[in-house]
């Protein structure tokens, strides 16, 4: 750690620390984001520590990273070994002692660690072969796994903070502000707001002191690619932070992280501590004249406080109940100063746009909508996890290409993109480019990048009544339609899914729907009946089947299914002896034999029956 | 009620209103809830009504001023956990428990909460216990971790 | 000295009105009535019952809707007050305010006054709007610091901090005073043809409590 005091600190110290890092003739980059953590890549790390120190010729060649997300959750922990690019997958402490001696001592890849291609069979050995990651196009998310978070040499080593001197020192202002609009950028958190607009806005109202705020709510269930930037790569945010404070005028910033996510949170910190003892963030940064420092503000588990205003009042330590947009929060924001808001993934894009220009932003991307987007994919799909690609990529490469189609043979049905204020999109119309205007006329909308697969097992009835409780926990209960208009369709949808709809039904929810979208005060009500409303658009059926069939074609609505047992069971009792009702009967060998009166539809005995004999109906 | 550490909380944020939440985040980790004297010590420090300070600790859903349990249970209902089987988990959990999210167990081993969206996604169903993450998580997985906690005797760091 | 002034149309009418005046006020300037139910004069709007909404165009924007009391005029704001939307959606909120608190007058008024005559939800009996006009009036007129809203969503409702109430409480019923739900009380619903009469019998003490308290915040009736 070092203090640089100008252009030139900063430049020796980069240099080195290159000069460092060129002894490592290899680096082990754990991953260490909070999906891997929960498959426990801590003791993975901790087994490669205790090796690496055994051997004490190899510590001094070889570097052990623990790095950001790479995005592909589902296969943690995830292990990359540089520079040969090998990609383990799966990784248990078990294995590190084969890994260290195979791979690292004699150049041999651990073959039962690679990826298999099932559609090839074929083990891949670098990420990029691999088809999650093929037809990606990485730029945020690329060097997840050569930085270190809490190191901030890490961050400098692969060039971080040159967008930021070549801001401060060979841009105005205005020039910075002008080469975000040339590029169109867009709001990153849903909404697709032109950012550079946004800051000119702000540079222009008067007031002072100015304020920059980073939005890492991120409460779109199904949504984590904040989660991942923030803890992988924090100083890319704080740089982004930097130089738009510098343009707009700001002297404060904030980065509002929710509750939920205490890495981030950590990570945050961490790089903004070592920032600031590193000279990057306070008074006078390399002697440029700039001012600027951040505060982390925790959330308390509020989905509204993704909202801008009440995010604002939130960091003021009040509830978060958004307020009229009347005045926008350019304008009067923080404390009714003018306030710059930003998701995180739109700040992270300002020091790649600032350092490769805004040509190369525009020359990705549609017409409207440039430049990457990361998607969470995630739900009924085969490769889950992180998605970063070009804007007007179509939903069927996303999900078939990329995620791997269908999985336990179960049909794709449709995507929900958008979180709680999207809709969903059928299969039909997967050929559909994602950015921010074309899902929008099919009733939904790209939001801030959570898509989630269903296939034939989910009903679409009961995705709906999720979202309207979820939004009804979430709403701050400040406005009549929001509070009432929410709690009575959650009451219909309830009815429907129980058998009890009537012929009233649909009308009703419909009716409702539209004064609660009308009257709101802020985008969650706004937005409320956007998932219901794009169900019954595309899957009337569903509701009809539920209402005057009392049927669920899904299977998925207990009150209306009814699981037995098909010819297929062996009679080897699983499903008896786990049952906690005890609804099962039948002797050993013999065909089994489910009581309805009795059954609890919990499911367990599908979970556990080898034969699959288990059938909702 | 010993009433010190938060003091030395606010000491710590410098009593700057703009981390009221986190303020009250660590007073909740010492206390395991918020009590009243504590949140009023707090307001009259950072120089607020009573009232606010009780409105902001009622509205967030993270915060309990209920004492909670010795381990606390949250499940993620977020959309990708729903659509994998987020509520079969639950009902588990409530049958194991015998209590309702919000809730603690009469002898105060467990407190169950539901929260929506952990940012784990890509491995739903996850549930989060006592800071740990498990992912894809069947009630069966489920019913074997509360086995776990029930059986280590109360010293032991679980 | 004179305050400049906008120009301004609500329902075809120009009007000329000073800069900062809400809709609503300038309206009520001009005998055009927007129905209120969480606003109040010298108490600061609130915006929460949305039954004042009102179609706005902004200078050849959209038209989109945003409340009357909330609202403050621009030069060439054309305001709508009875558009088919509107009327449509008033009508909905009087639905759920009723189906939420039948025996508050206010509810019953609005509804009236909307032309409501179903009310296609199960009906509950809530006492409290959430107006917020209690504590606005405790906050803003009599400096009690007394309420506030606690909780979220539906389980937001009006309380005094740990429900004990404050010091600063100086039982001055000014709460009392503002709130829909009391000031004119009602006895239920009645039987066709019955008429308590009770909302034109004001000399009588207005009260829905029935332990004759006056107000709702006694210890028998706890928020």
């Amino acid at each position: 750690m070092r203090k640089v005091k100008s252009l030139k600190d900063l430049e020796k110290w980069r240099e080195d620390i290159l000069l460092k890092q060129k002894r490592h003739e290899m680096i082990i980059s754990v991953c260490g984001g909070t999906g891997c953590q929960a498959y426990d890549c801590q003791s993975v790390k901790d087994a490669f520590q205790k090796e690496l120190i055994k051997k004490k010729k190899l510590k001094e060649k070889v570097a052990l990273k623990v790095t950001g997300c790479p995005g592909f959750c589902e296969r943690g922990p995830l292990v990359t070994i540089l520079p040969q690019n090998i990609f383990y997958q799966k990784v248990k402490p078990e294995d590190v002692s084969e890994i260290i001696s195979k791979t690292i001592q004699n150049g041999k890849k651990v073959e039962r660690l690679l990826f298999e291609d099932s559609g090839a069979k074929q083990k891949l050995t670098s990420a990029n072969e691999i088809p999650f990651y093929r037809s990606q196009m990485r730029v945020l998310l690329s060097r997840n796994d050569l930085i270190d978070p809490t190191h901030i040499e890490d961050y400098l080593a692969v060039g971080g903070y040159q967008s930021l001197t070549k801001a401060l020192f060979k841009m105005e202002p205005t020039a910075i502000i002008e080469e975000i609009k040339t590029s169109g950028l867009r709001g990153r958190g849903g909404a697709g707001y032109p950012t550079g607009k946004k800051w000119e806005d702000c540079k222009k109202a008067p007031g002072s002191p100015k304020y920059v705020i980073c939005n890492c709510d991120e409460g779109d269930p199904g949504a984590f690619m904040d989660r991942a930037l923030m803890e992988g790569n924090p100083h890319s945010v704080l740089e982004g932070m930097l130089i738009g404070a510098y343009a707009i005028g700001a002297s404060q910033g904030y980065i509002y992280v929710r509750h939920e996510y205490p890495l981030a949170h950590k990570n945050a910190e961490i790089a903004v501590q070592q920032a600031r003892k590193a000279g990057l963030l306070g008074k006078d940064i390399l002697g440029s004249g700039f001012n600027f420092d951040v505060e982390i503000s925790k959330g308390g588990g509020a989905f509204v406080c993704g909202e801008s205003t009440a995010l604002i009042a939130s960091i003021e330590g009040r509830v978060g109940e958004p307020r009229s947009k009347q005045i926008h929060t350019v304008q009067q924001g923080l404390w009714g100063k003018p306030t710059n808001l930003n998701n995180v993934e739109t700040w992270a894009n300002v020091p790649l746009i600032i350092e490769k220009g805004s040509k190369w932003f525009s020359s990705i991307g549609t017409e409207k909508s440039k430049g990457t987007k990361i998607f969470s994919l995630v739900g009924k799909v085969k490769n889950t996890g992180l998605v970063e690609v070009p804007m007007g990529i179509t939903l069927q490469k996303i999900i078939f290409d990329i995620g791997g189609g269908q999985q336990n043979g179960k049909k794709i049905k449709a995507v929900q993109t958008g979180g709680p204020s999207g809709g969903c999109i059928p299969a039909s119309l997967f050929h559909l480019p994602v950015d921010f205007d074309s899902l929008t006329q099919a009733g939904s909308m790209m939001g801030s990048g959570g898509m989630i697969v269903m296939d034939e097992g989910t009903c679409m009835v009961d995705v709906a009544k999720y979202f309207v409780h979820f939004l009804q926990e979430e709403s701050c209960g400040k406005c009549l339609p929001c509070r009432e208009g929410l709690k009575r369709m959650g009451e219909i949808l309830d009815n429907i899914t129980e058998g009890k709809g009537d012929g009233e039904s649909l009308a009703l929810l419909e009716d409702l729907s539209e004064v609660v979208a009308d009257t709101s005060l802020c985008g969650l009500g706004k937005t409320a009946p956007n998932p219901v409303l794009s169900a019954l658009r595309y899957f009337r059926s569903e509701f009809e089947a539920h209402i005057h069939q009392k049927r669920c074609p899904a299977g998925v609505c207990t009150p209306l299914i009814q699981y037995s047992i098909t010819k297929k069971c062996t009679g080897c009792g699983a499903c008896a002896k786990i049952c906690p009702t005890q609804a099962i009967e039948g002797k050993k060998k013999q065909i089994h034999h489910i009581l309805a009166e009795l059954c609890s539809k919990c499911g367990s005995c599908k979970d556990v029956c080898k034969a699959e004999a288990v059938m909702i109906q | 009620m010993d009433l010190k550490t938060v003091d030395l909380i606010v000491d710590r944020y410098q009593e700057k209103r703009t981390t009221l939440i986190s303020i009250l985040h660590d007073v909740q980790d010492r206390y395991k809830y918020l009590p009243s004297e504590a949140l009023r010590v707090v307001a009259s420090r950072l120089r607020m009504d009573i009232n606010e300070v009780y409105g902001v600790a009622t509205f967030y859903k993270s915060f309990t001023l209920v004492p909670q349990g010795k381990h606390s249970i949250t499940l993620c209902l977020g959309t990708a956990c729903h659509v994998r089987g987020g509520p079969k988990i639950l009902r588990e959990l409530k049958s194991l428990l015998h209590i309702e999210p919000g809730q603690t167990t009469p002898d105060k081993q467990f407190s169950l909460n539901v929260v929506n969206c952990l940012g784990v996604c890509a491995i739903g169903p996850v549930i989060m216990v006592d800071q740990k993450f498990y992912g894809e998580m069947t009630p069966i997985k489920a019913k074997k971790i509360i086995e776990k906690l029930n059986y280590k005797p109360s010293g032991v760091k679980s | 000295m004179k305050r400049e002034t906008v120009n301004i149309t609500i329902d075809g009418r120009l009007l000329e009105v000073e800069q900062g005046t809400t809709v609503l006020q300038a309206g009520r300037q001009f005998g055009i009535h927007i129905p209120t139910m969480c606003f109040m004069e010298h108490l600061t709007p609130y915006g929460g019952c949305r039954i004042c909404v009102v179609e706005i165009t902004n200078n050849g924007s959209k038209p989109f809707v945003d409340t009357a009391c909330t609202y403050e005029v621009k030069e060439g704001l054309v305001v709508q007050t009875q558009t088919p939307r509107i009327i449509r959606a008033r009508k909905m909120l009087a639905e759920l305010l009723v189906a939420s608190a039948p025996n508050v007058k206010i509810a019953q008024d609005i509804a009236a006054r909307m032309g409501l005559l179903k009310v296609r939800f199960p009906m509950e009996d809530n006492r409290c709007v959430l107006c917020g006009l209690c504590i606005r009036m405790c906050y803003e007129q009599m400096d009690g610091r007394a309420l506030g809203f606690a909780g979220r969503g539906m389980d937001r409702k009006v309380s005094m901090p740990f429900e004990v109430r404050p010091d600063t409480c100086r039982l001055c019923r000014g709460c009392d005073f503002v709130c829909p739900g009391v000031v004119v009380p009602c006895h239920g619903v009645k039987d066709p043809g019955e008429f308590c009469g009770k909302c034109v019998r004001l000399e009588e003490i207005p009260n829905c409590c029935e332990f004759g308290t006056f107000g709702c915040f006694c210890e028998h009736n706890p928020l």
